[in-house]
């Protein structure tokens, strides 16, 4: 069916992300979004100009120098990313001479301010930008949730406004000189997926880390989002499989309770010829740390999935490495 | 002289229509809308889902139907029977595909013209429920879902949750997503709440407990099975496998949940009948 282009609004009647009047309309007022609107005024259009020249823009002023950038996705929702971005960020971090950025481009469910201990803080806007929020000296973070001004405002926006302000996050954000640059981001193949790609430059990005569980129902949407990733040209670093396998505290019996019916990440990779870069067990304490916006590498040092975590981050910075690497002897 | 009969819109026999929400991906909404159609086949109903997810499509693997076709008829596009009862009857992208791995890389436009065409050409006949199956989130597939069935005055949504803080966070914003649109929030899922090791009964809280029970009552809406639904790996294996889960494992830890949260909706429809 051919598509009907909708500059449509949202469910209340407003004037657009990228209008003059964003934020200031009558029909702004007690909008959940106005403060978020009337932050960025005036954005071009993100459809105009190609993706070239989106690119280049959105490369020149918010993201100066970054040296790694990383891309976190999964086809299915739910399996870990934002989890895996969290611990990926503080991994890195860990280095207290590298300097990380984490950008969680989830607009509709930003979890990262919450699992970063970061719920509640707000962006501020200096001359040179916006401002991300710092964790540590060495880490910043951005993310919508931070523009929100309470937990149950939902971001009620189609494909267009999203990819404008995905374009904001990249442009006008202060982030300064970067070593590694994670971007966490929603399941699926969509606006988002396909914007951040090109405002980034598919060239730029080292990789994509794909998250899945063990199950079919997950795997079939993350061989979808490898296809994506061929499609678009976006190298993949690997694959991690999330909750596999749990192991009882009390009888350490193992369970797998999403059991990898046809062969898990494994299987995949193995028949995709794809990097498995590592299994992460079920452990409560994973979802108790990111409730409490605790690091669970911190926290439950001993844990086997901790183990599985720091090697993964392991050869994902190998994998960096080795990138920069080749770059340098192209120049 | 001409006569213009008004076409009968394909949704004109559908008693009710009920959309699964949640904020969260991975909570288990096409689990939900899948556990939900079997049981209430069984209680004797006419079913249809309509799976509005276009990137991950689960709802045809659940029912082993996946390498079907859709065929076209007078009245526009016939949906995916489940057995020869024609008591479930599909409709998801995933029948659409040529190839199943491949990738539906859209924008919102363009998702937007497919949903309103599942809306308006699926010659869906009589059916007593249609439940709609969505992606997480808030935007345009749930936009679009909600402005198409608008004519057809949705009974109202179910919202997926798991325990964690993290999850019930997400789904905070869908119940103002419903407040916004005007959809009647019926209940709370409270999902994978609790695994207990099979090989010594120890009850493990893997992904924290009580959230979803807590959300439903800081929201003044029911929290539907009145318990939690817990995590059963014979369910994630009956999902896996496109079986009854209702028939074949009426002892599994997850089925009184399952069966209430059916009940449950019963008893809701039985009320707004009279």
């Amino acid at each position: 069916p051919a598509p009907v282009f909708q500059r449509s609004v949202s469910v209340a009647d407003c004037p657009g992300t990228s209008s003059a009047q964003a934020g200031r309309a009558a029909a702004c007022q007690g909008c959940p979004n106005q403060r978020l609107c009337a932050a960025g005024a005036a954005a071009p259009d993100p459809g105009e100009g190609g993706p070239e020249a989106a690119g280049a823009e959105a490369r020149g002023a918010g993201l100066r120098a970054v040296r790694h950038t990383i891309l976190v996705l999964s086809g299915k929702g739910g399996v870990g990313k934002s989890t895996f971005s969290a611990l990926l960020a503080h991994g890195l971090a860990a280095d207290e001479a590298k300097q990380v950025a984490l950008l969680d481009i989830d607009i509709c469910g930003p979890s990262i301010p919450k699992m970063m201990g970061l719920e509640g803080e707000q962006v501020h806007q200096s001359g040179s930008g916006w401002s991300p929020v710092y964790v540590e000296e060495n880490l910043g973070v951005m993310s919508v949730g931070f523009l929100l001004s309470s937990p149950d405002d939902a971001v009620i926006w189609r494909g267009p406004k999203k990819n404008g302000l995905i374009k904001q996050f990249l442009r006008d954000v202060d982030w300064g000189e970067i070593d590694y640059l994670i971007v966490d981001t929603p399941p699926g193949t969509s606006d988002e997926h396909l914007s951040i790609v090109q405002y980034l430059g598919a060239a730029h990005v080292d990789g994509a880390v794909i998250i899945t569980t063990p199950q079919e129902v997950s795997l079939q949407d993350v061989r979808k989002e490898i296809n994506f990733c061929h499609k678009v040209k976006l190298p993949i670093i690997g694959v991690v499989e999330n909750m596999s396998g749990f192991i009882c505290p009390k009888c350490k019996n193992e369970s797998q309770i999403f059991p990898p019916t046809t062969g898990g990440a494994e299987k995949m990779c193995q028949n995709l010829n794809i990097s498995l870069l590592g299994k992460v067990p079920l452990d409560p304490q994973i979802g108790k740390s990111c409730d409490k916006g605790q690091s669970f590498l911190s926290e439950a040092p001993e844990s086997p999935a901790s183990s599985s975590y720091r090697s993964i981050i392991q050869r994902i910075q190998e994998y960096c490495d080795q990138h920069q690497f080749q770059g340098e002897k192209i120049i | 002289l001409f006569s213009f009969l008004p076409e009968r819109s394909n949704l004109a026999g559908v008693r009710h229509i009920l959309l699964v929400l949640s904020g969260k991906g991975g909570v288990g909404k096409s689990t939900i809308s899948t556990e939900l159609a079997l049981s209430l086949r069984h209680s004797g109903k006419k079913v249809g889902i309509l799976d509005v997810d276009l990137c991950g499509p689960s709802i045809p693997r659940m029912f082993r139907v996946q390498d079907n076709d859709v065929h076209q008829c007078d009245s526009g596009w016939v949906p995916v029977f489940v057995d020869q009862d024609k008591s479930i009857s599909l409709m998801s992208i995933g029948f659409l595909l040529e190839k199943p791995d491949d990738a539906v890389v859209w924008r919102g436009p363009k998702k937007n013209a497919l949903i309103k065409q599942f809306v308006a050409d699926v010659a869906w006949g009589d059916l007593d429920f249609l439940i709609v199956d969505t992606p997480p989130g808030t935007s345009d597939e749930h936009i679009s879902t909600v402005e198409a069935l608008r004519p057809y005055k949705p009974l109202g949504a179910i919202l997926v949750t798991t325990p964690q803080a993290v999850s019930v966070g997400d789904v905070r914003r869908e119940l103002m997503f419903c407040k916004k649109t005007g959809l009647q929030v019926l209940g709370i899922v409270e999902n994978m709440s609790g695994f207990v090791c099979p090989h010594c009964s120890e009850c493990t809280n893997i992904f924290s407990k009580g959230g979803g029970e807590e959300l439903a009552k800081h929201a003044g809406v029911p929290f539907l099975g009145e318990c939690c639904v817990p995590l059963d790996p014979q369910l994630s294996q009956s999902l896996e496998e496109g079986r009854d889960f209702i028939r074949e494992f009426p002892k599994s830890s997850a089925f009184p949940a399952l069966a209430h949260i059916a009940q449950q909706i019963l008893d809701g429809m039985s009320q707004r009948s009279s």
